[in-house]
């Protein structure tokens, strides 16, 4: 089982302490307690920083988001069959909806990078398929204004395990899987076993949208 | 609601669906199915979790020039535009979840059917041609002719039941058929049974008589 146990770490140093105090925000009332390592701090400090782009349009966090995702996401297109020109518009498209939809990003149920995945996927399939994206149903309730900051911890860190399972996974899986979100496999291709350790994910997400429908009963 | 689906979507789906690589028609039943399953839902968030995973771990392209400043301009030009689509949750007396409204141009009242013999009707609904989808109304107690697949088949139940050789498929449940499963569905009594089935090859059917009528219904 994937599951770690968070020692509570000094917040003196961390980025996520720094950028917080920096930029007055409370981060979706994200603590810099518990934080463990680097990786997770620059997942907290992503959040942190959209919730600066959607509470004070914060111009620096958002440049800080553009020069980290940017150029990932402008790869992501090309290699998913984008040229080089669709891929920087499509990239330039991506950047203005993340800043104008930042209240929609719910940290308790995404990490910053599943989002603007899922951002980038529409944007690619509207321009690269032309087909009509259907979309479910939307849920009775919008983003929690204050999710509670253990659970947004807690999904930052288990985000972070499966990116590590996923780079840990035998060369020919991971290409597979690769192969599969770069659009270069049907899904009767896609292998059923993708040895990928979704669970933990799986539950916390669950258990977050039961004890939400619960609450409007 | 949800805690009474038995029959869920397989890995294949959710990751093609996350990936945004599946046919229109079948985006379209794995949306609806989501629309009333709270644990395919969560399934297809941890999938999109491997996709930002692999975005956030991806090489790097260097921007154009000028890409921040140009990303700004649009903002800009953005500003007063709302990119938020008007939330779409569902009536509660609704049988259809609303990507399949959106299809339909309304509820199960709305729906243009066409006999297609036996009792049973269909509606096609329009799509990408790279798959078909159509809604099906299997009379309570009615069998759909005996029939194989070529390709993948999904049948999403709406309302009421069938059964097939496999199992009971109620409200809310799907049925994934491959190129192995012969299967002759019989609507549960008491219901008609409401369907939203894509395929992305045509069926094969058993009997003579179905396969004239098939050339001319396009089932």
């Amino acid at each position: 089982m994937l599951t770690t146990t968070v020692p509570t770490a000094t917040p003196d140093g961390s980025e996520l302490a720094k950028l917080t105090a920096m930029q007055g925000s409370n981060g979706f009332g994200v603590k810099a307690k518990g934080v463990t390592t680097d990786e997770t701090s620059k997942r907290l400090a992503w959040v942190v920083q959209i919730s600066a782009v959607r509470d004070n349009k914060d111009t620096d966090a958002f440049a800080e988001l553009f020069a980290y995702f940017g150029p990932r996401v402008k790869s992501f297109l090309m290699k998913s069959g984008a040229s080089p020109d669709l891929a920087e518009e499509c990239t330039q498209d991506v950047m203005v909806t993340i800043w104008n939809k930042a209240h929609m990003f719910d940290p308790a149920k995404a990490s910053v990078s599943t989002w603007i995945f899922t951002i980038a996927r529409n944007r690619r399939i509207d321009l690269l398929r032309k087909q009509r994206r259907v979309e479910p149903e939307d849920l009775p309730w919008g983003p929690e204004a204050e999710p509670n900051p253990d659970d947004v911890m807690s999904l930052q860190q288990e985000t972070e395990i499966l990116g590590k399972a996923i780079a840990a996974l035998p060369e020919k899986q991971r290409v597979l899987i690769e192969k599969a979100y770069y659009g270069e496999l049907t899904h009767s291709e896609i292998a059923a076993e993708t040895g990928l350790p979704l669970g933990t994910i799986k539950s916390r997400i669950r258990l977050a949208l039961d004890r939400l429908r619960h609450a409007i009963g | 609601m949800t805690k009474t689906i038995k029959h869920h979507l397989t890995d294949d789906l959710l990751m093609g669906y996350s990936a945004g690589t599946l046919p229109e028609a079948f985006n379209l039943v794995v949306a609806t199915h989501i629309s009333m399953c709270d644990e395919c839902r969560a399934r297809l968030a941890s999938f999109d979790a491997v996709g930002g995973e692999l975005v956030a771990k991806s090489e790097t392209v260097e921007m154009a020039e000028n890409s921040l400043t140009a990303v700004m301009e649009k903002i800009k030009a953005s500003a007063g535009i709302s990119e938020d689509r008007p939330k779409c949750v569902r009536a509660p007396n609704a049988v259809f979840p609303t990507p399949l409204q959106e299809y339909v141009a309304g509820d199960l009242d709305s729906v243009k059917w066409r006999r297609v013999g036996g009792g049973v009707s269909q509606a096609i609904l329009k799509t990408s041609s790279d798959a078909t989808v159509r809604l099906l109304r299997i009379p309570a107690g009615t069998a759909v002719p005996d029939h194989g697949h070529r390709g993948t088949e999904l049948t999403l139940v709406l309302q009421g039941a069938f059964v097939d050789e496999t199992d009971r498929f109620g409200a809310g449940d799907i049925e994934v058929a491959g190129e192995e499963l012969h299967h002759t569905p019989v609507a549960e009594a008491g219901m008609d049974c409401i369907c939203l089935s894509a395929t992305d090859a045509p069926l094969r059917f058993n009997g003579l008589l179905p396969r004239i009528a098939q050339r001319f219904v396009r089932i």
